[in-house]
């Protein structure tokens, strides 16, 4: 792996409480690698020590081969960051903002205008360019904050809750602009408890929680490290007795969600013939019947769960 | 070095458009030093001419470390503070542009009391190189000194202006501001002497061609003293207490 972020026994202790508990992993470039965890996981402590503004306690991080302890600001000259609580200065217009972030990073004046004009346009923001960001909307100030982050063109990005409480246009904004910067070789590392948007959007997944790494593997080998997790899912036309679908042998467990039943089990089509044979004895119809594969909502909640193990 | 200086007047334009072009910080940089004055001139009866060294000091000391205490917790409360950290940029270039912005704020407002002084009341201006000198590095002194009120890990910008007036506030009746300490007794003029801003009244008296018990070139080398150890003492308690303005 061409890794642009190694990271070695990384710990973090905060007192006595420890926060980040010897983690590895690695990230390649034009990877979007999503971090999830629980609230209290170790998710903005693991940024925070990347991204060379917290030291760690032990162990090692290194961002484009520079060491965030020794030499961060080497690395920080090459990423873009947009942490999980800051803010773009709201006495100062979308235009003043992104200036002030691009003369942070010595940008030719003439470059950072022209940077600065297609950051503006690409998030939607030009026609507010001169407006205080005290005026913005928290998806307007989310996406200000990303074109602050990008103003220097970074090759490896960090992105801490970035869609939070966002509406669903600045969402899928967000998320096609980082699909197409890992496109375009831009490693990006995204923090995020949304287990649906990591997904959607993330190459490999890693699972932290209580502060060590729970899981980290592609979205889909870690749906299948949880086979068990397969379900049938059936609605059917009239009432329907639970008990009687929890006697199929083949079900493992039933969930009833609105008017569909989940059936649990490690082989579907077992249970499809069996729910069937049960509409036909109850005098009802099946008015629908779908297989589902297990969820990686389903292998956060089991790897997270008091007990949870490690995949 | 050069990008540093960049970046750490680019920290300095934001501060003066986000903390300094306020009506109420400009009008308490002009109107505070100014009651003052009057207070002492009409109210005790003063000549004016000899309270001009004071006015300026007083201005230079309210105005260059008036807003530096303020301005990492107010950061630090609004969150923007973690988007300055993950920037390319050192504590000692983030303190540097805080404190140039104070400095410029200071110089200029120093200026306003010393055209009044001499083009208005007359008074002589002997040493003009000892005022520009003693004005600059005490702007600088002043604003370090602001910083290192900061230094509490708190997002409660009241709570640090409170510690910043205890201190702010004594040091201007035992600094010569209104008494040149040459005429004060022997056990307050020690005490005086431990007052950075004893050595800016001074350096101004003497530039104005007043009688002064410490040499305008000692309190240069005074001055720069004090301006270093408050520098080394700022940037090493900044640096340790940094990561913890980001808990939470």
């Amino acid at each position: 792996m061409n890794a642009v972020i190694r990271v070695e026994d990384l710990t973090r202790y905060y007192g006595d409480h420890l926060a980040v508990d010897h983690i590895d992993f690695e990230v390649a470039g034009g990877e979007i690698f999503g971090f999830l965890g629980p609230n209290g996981a170790g998710k903005t402590t693991t940024q925070r020590m990347l991204t060379g503004i917290l030291p760690p306690s032990a162990g090692s991080a290194y961002v484009l081969e520079h060491n965030m302890v020794r030499d961060p600001l080497g690395a920080k000259e090459h990423i873009g960051v947009v942490p999980e609580v800051a803010n773009p200065y709201i006495e100062l217009s979308g235009w003043q903002n992104l200036i002030f972030a691009g003369e942070l990073y010595v940008l030719p004046r003439p470059e950072l205008r022209s940077r600065a004009e297609q950051l503006l346009e690409q998030f939607d923001l030009w026609e507010r360019r001169d407006t205080r960001a005290r005026a913005y909307s928290k998806g307007m100030k989310q996406r200000l904050m990303l074109a602050m982050a990008l103003i220097h063109r970074p090759q490896v990005l960090f992105l801490d809750e970035p869609t939070g409480g966002l509406d669903v246009a600045s969402r899928r904004l967000i998320h096609s602009r980082v699909q197409e910067l890992a496109r375009s070789g831009t490693a990006v590392f995204y923090t995020t408890h949304n287990i649906e948007e990591a997904n959607m959007l993330c190459d490999r997944v890693a699972i932290i929680q209580d502060g060590q790494l729970a899981a980290i593997n592609t979205p889909e080998a870690l749906k299948a490290t949880f086979s068990g997790s397969q379900a049938v899912e059936v609605a059917f036309e009239g009432p329907m007795d639970p008990a009687s679908l929890e006697a199929i042998a083949a079900v493992n467990r039933v969930e009833k969600h609105g008017d569909k039943f989940h059936l649990y089990t490690d082989s579907p089509g077992q249970v499809v013939s069996a729910v069937v044979d049960i509409a036909r004895s109850e005098a009802t119809r099946i008015v629908s019947v779908n297989t589902l594969g297990p969820s990686l909502e389903e292998v956060f909640v089991r790897l997270t769960e008091p007990g949870g193990g490690s995949q | 070095m050069m990008a540093a200086a960049r970046r750490a007047w680019t920290i300095a334009k934001k501060d003066i458009r986000i903390y300094y072009l306020r009506g109420p910080v400009i009008i308490f940089g002009v109107l505070f030093p100014a009651f003052l004055f009057m207070a002492f001139a009409w109210g005790r009866g003063l000549p004016a001419r000899d309270l001009v060294p004071g006015l300026i000091a007083m201005a230079l000391f309210f105005t260059s470390s008036a807003t530096t205490p303020a301005v990492m917790p107010f950061e630090t409360r609004t969150r923007t503070l973690e988007r300055l950290l993950v920037a390319p940029i050192t504590v000692p270039t983030l303190i540097c542009g805080d404190v140039l912005a104070a400095v410029l704020f200071g110089v200029v407002f120093s200026l306003l009391p010393t055209a009044f002084a001499v083009g208005i009341i007359g008074a002589p201006l002997n040493h003009p190189a000892f005022l520009i000198a003693g004005i600059l590095l005490s702007a600088l002194c002043f604003a370090i000194l602001g910083s290192l009120f900061s230094l509490p890990p708190t997002d409660n910008p009241s709570s640090i202006m409170t510690i910043s007036n205890l201190v702010r506030l004594p040091l201007i009746f035992i600094s010569g501001i209104f008494v040149p300490i040459a005429h004060m007794a022997s056990w307050m003029q020690f005490v005086a002497l431990l007052s950075p801003l004893t050595y800016t009244t001074e350096i101004i008296r003497a530039a104005f061609g007043e009688r002064v018990i410490v040499s305008p070139w000692l309190c240069l080398v005074v001055l720069a003293g004090f301006t270093v150890v408050l520098w080394v003492i700022t940037i090493t308690a900044h640096r340790r207490n940094m990561p913890k303005r980001l808990v939470g």
